[in-house]
């Protein structure tokens, strides 16, 4: 009989036939791992949105094993002994077990609730990437919508989220929601009581935002992110301009090898920083708010940060009420205007832009490559306005602890607050404008003069005068050849010359030397510095 | 026999019929002579029971008392005025605060003011426990007040979940949840309940210094303070925080601060070093 011989080195490529002989995997999959991706380290930002989003799926699973989603009163008789006895909603008593029993349940509830502000610091810091670098431009107004939505979306998420344990600070926090729903004209009751089956706080609400948070949210954000990424790999992703790149190709690494293994070390670092956070900084130290309770509102109640531009824009709202005599009288209360029409006039500006600047600029055309943010001054204007705008809401959100611990007086904070909406958005705008116009100009001049090389020469009738190295030969002789500007970092560095990248390479420290600089002629070539003796006084010194 | 008998018979009669033949002089110096009586009688009841203020002035003040004068009369007197009744725009009246509010403002070195302003801030104490205790003595003994009990251990009775509780309710309001502090209107602020002793904390509940309300017996009770003592010292100054560095205790204002200033920039520098191996 003769024996087959077992052949270790053809079991992959053996499955991978059967495989396609039955799936037929081979064409799409050649196509998705040859895909080329653009590299910037700025087109990570979103990435560690979506990776903050995974540790969210991970860590929110651990939680829900343990979490009780019910307001049924219990007494509390675990091991956080400044609570022991204290009645309670078993939700929050299965919080508190979550912490001080569960073995890493602390951890894992810090983990998820620092991924939770990390998703949405992601989405801002990625969303004023891609505004500020004109990514948004069309094709890809439909991906800026969805992003937009995530936010939201997010939003919610962490309101629902942050809800759950039902302590003191949440309590307030849904009390305020309770509140704003209230103020919503003629639908504002009905809107509330069938939210929370009734008055405020009833029975129901913690059940009801637990399911809208494990289940509702999660798969509208998964679905909404599937179809951001989907769309990213169908339109493919934008390019800065540089040498070979165009409006029609992508400059970039292979999605197989490089760009996977890039992005699953990415993926690696961005849940050790959520670790580390998680294991190093307490959030939400749910003990020491105690039970909901209406009586108990504490000082330095704010919502996460993402929630507390709303806040901020509530304390600054002056009570401003309406009055309509129709009927029984209706009331439209202050809260109304800086709670549920500032969103959505916001939700509306937000998701409109793309169309909003198409528009004005009358541009039809499809564009893959980036704009440097100092070449298009008026986006770049408007941005940092609301960028400000943005600020100001979120520091008047904490007023309270800014006043405090800066030792402010809180009706300065107040007003300086609303003054500041008004004001510092303008002058915002103002100072970006002429700072990309600042900065234009001195490309231009670069590109007109050359780098300026730090030596002043004097010339025989005693003037003075900065020699420029142009950067390319002139065609003229009078050394004024003007290159045109492709919209990419010009070098204004004499060691920067000859290369887009850095002279000397190396992130943290330098890994090579840097090279022997060319010696020009006429000049003699520099001598190294004579290596320095100790001079010594005699043997007696040593 | 007629003047026999006219002149009534019996008490009641006489009373009923007065003679007419009693002068006008007569009955004016009657008149003077009751209202001497009656004014005689009301000075004599009132110097006998009202303490006047100069009863109170010829009182003895104790020893320690009288050293509290002393001082009183070198570092407080400028804005409280003489006799501590206070000076107007400046001051107010000590009459009554008693020995409590001396003991919480002296001792947390509250007083002497440094200058005039929305409220008296915490600094190192300019008296001793020593002669805080004589001037706190000497108030006590110009107008009486709230005390704090003795010993400086005022929570060993106290049970922490029952103090928190009543913490959450009556204290978390203004000073947070962690016993922090909190902004109050123009530039008035609850302080910080971490360098705060067993008998200040005592003292502020029965005195509400600046504007903290009283909290006298009637509304919390000795043992209810008690507990709020020990959950203050045991909880929130004596517990280290489980889940590592607390970031100060203020909410989430420090967390959102932390994920921009930790994680996000963590990361993009992360982004910078692995887009930079190409």
């Amino acid at each position: 009989m003769k024996r087959r011989k077992f052949d270790l080195a053809a079991v992959p490529g053996n499955s991978a036939v059967a495989l396609d002989d039955r799936f037929q995997v081979a064409t799409p999959l050649r196509r998705l791992l040859n895909k080329v991706f653009p590299d910037h380290w700025s087109f990570l930002l979103g990435e560690i949105a979506l990776f903050s989003f995974i540790v969210l799926l991970l860590t929110g699973t651990f939680l829900t094993f343990f979490f009780e989603p019910s307001m049924t009163e219990v007494v509390y008789d675990g091991s956080y002994a400044p609570l022991r006895g204290t009645p309670m909603s078993a939700a929050y008593a299965s919080s508190l077990d979550l912490s001080f029993e569960v073995r890493g349940g602390l951890i894992m509830r810090q983990m998820h609730h620092w991924a939770a502000l990390l998703f949405m610091a992601a989405i801002v810091v990625h969303m004023l990437r891609v505004f500020f670098t004109g990514a948004f431009r069309k094709p890809r107004e439909t991906n800026w919508i969805i992003g937009s939505l995530l936010f939201w979306v997010g939003f919610l998420a962490g309101f629902t989220g942050y809800s759950l344990p039902d302590d003191g600070l949440s309590g307030t926090g849904l009390r305020i929601a309770s509140a704003i729903m209230l103020s919503i004209p003629v639908i504002g009751s009905w809107v509330t009581s069938s939210i929370f089956g009734g008055e405020f706080p009833g029975t129901i609400i913690i059940s009801r935002f637990f399911i809208a948070h494990v289940l509702l949210i999660p798969a509208l954000l998964l679905a909404l992110i599937s179809v951001h990424l989907g769309l990213v790999f169908k339109q493919k992703h934008t390019q800065w301009p540089g040498p070979g790149r165009t409006n029609g190709n992508v400059v970039g690494e292979r999605m197989f090898p490089r760009y996977a293994i890039k992005q699953g070390g990415f993926f690696m670092v961005v849940f050790g920083v959520i670790a580390l956070m998680g294991g190093l900084f307490q959030i939400n130290p749910i003990w020491l708010f105690g039970p909901y309770e209406a009586w108990v509102v504490s000082a330095a109640s704010q919502p996460d940060w993402y929630v507390m531009f709303l806040d901020g824009s509530t304390r600054l709202m002056p009570a401003w009420q309406i009055n309509i005599p129709i009927g029984d009288g209706y009331v439209i209360p202050p809260l109304f205007w800086p709670t549920v029409v500032l969103p959505g006039i916001l939700v509306g500006l937000s998701t409109l832009y793309p169309f909003l600047e198409a528009r004005h600029l009358k541009d039809r055309k499809s564009h893959n490559l980036l704009q440097r943010p100092r070449d298009v001054p008026a986006r770049t204007a408007a941005g940092a306005m609301a960028v400000s705008f943005y600020v100001v809401l979120t520091l008047s959100g904490a007023n309270d602890v800014i006043a405090d611990k800066f030792q402010i007086s809180l009706n300065a904070m107040t007003w300086a607050g609303r003054i500041g909406l008004l004001i510092v958005p303008p002058l915002a705008y103002y100072v970006t404008y002429r700072l990309c116009l600042g900065l234009q100009q001195h490309d231009r001049e670069v590109l007109a003069h050359g780098v300026e090389t730090g030596i002043i020469r004097r010339m025989p009738d005693g003037r003075f005068v900065e020699v420029h190295q142009p950067l390319s030969a002139a065609p003229h002789g009078d050394g004024h050849g003007e290159l045109e500007y492709t919209g990419w970092v010009v070098p204004k560095k004499m060691n920067r010359l000859g290369a887009l990248g850095p002279a000397v390479r190396g992130f943290f420290y330098p890994i090579e030397k840097p090279a022997e600089a060319p010696v020009s002629p006429g000049h003699p070539p520099v001598e190294p510095r004579p290596e320095r003796e100790e001079i010594g006084s005699g043997e007696s010194r040593r | 026999m007629t003047s026999e008998n006219d002149r009534p018979r019996g008490l009641l009669a006489r009373l009923r019929g007065r003679p007419a033949a009693r002068s006008r002089g007569r009955r004016r110096l009657g008149a003077a002579v009751r209202l001497l009586a009656a004014l005689a009688l009301a000075g004599g009841a009132y110097t006998l029971f009202a303490p006047g203020a100069q009863a109170q002035d010829s009182a003895p003040l104790s020893g320690a008392a009288a050293e509290g004068k002393a001082l009183f009369d070198v570092s407080c007197v400028t804005c409280h005025g003489r006799n501590a009744q206070g000076v107007e725009g400046r001051g107010p009246s000590l009459i009554g605060v008693g020995a409590a509010s001396v003991e919480f403002q002296v001792s947390s070195g509250r007083m002497p003011l440094a200058r005039q302003e929305a409220q008296a801030h915490r600094k190192p104490p300019l008296f001793t426990d020593e002669q805080t205790r004589q001037l706190a003595q000497y108030i006590q003994e110009l107008g009486g007040g709230p005390v704090v009990p003795e010993g400086d251990n005022l929570h060993e009775e106290g049970n922490v979940a029952a103090g928190g509780e009543l913490f959450r309710i009556n204290c978390s309001q203004c000073h947070a949840f962690g016993g922090g502090g909190g902004a109050l209107s123009s530039g008035k602020f609850a302080p910080s309940l971490r360098p705060a002793s067993d008998r200040q904390i005592y003292a502020a509940m029965l005195s509400g210094p600046q504007n903290m309300p009283v909290f006298g017996d009637n509304q919390l009770r000795p043992d209810q303070k008690a507990d709020i003592i020990a959950y203050i010292q045991e909880t929130l100054k004596h517990d280290q925080d489980p889940g590592g560095f607390n970031l100060g205790r203020y909410g989430p204002s420090t967390e959102g601060l932390a994920i921009f200033l930790v994680g996000i920039v963590a990361l993009v520098f992360a982004s910078l070093w692995i887009a930079g191996k190409s």
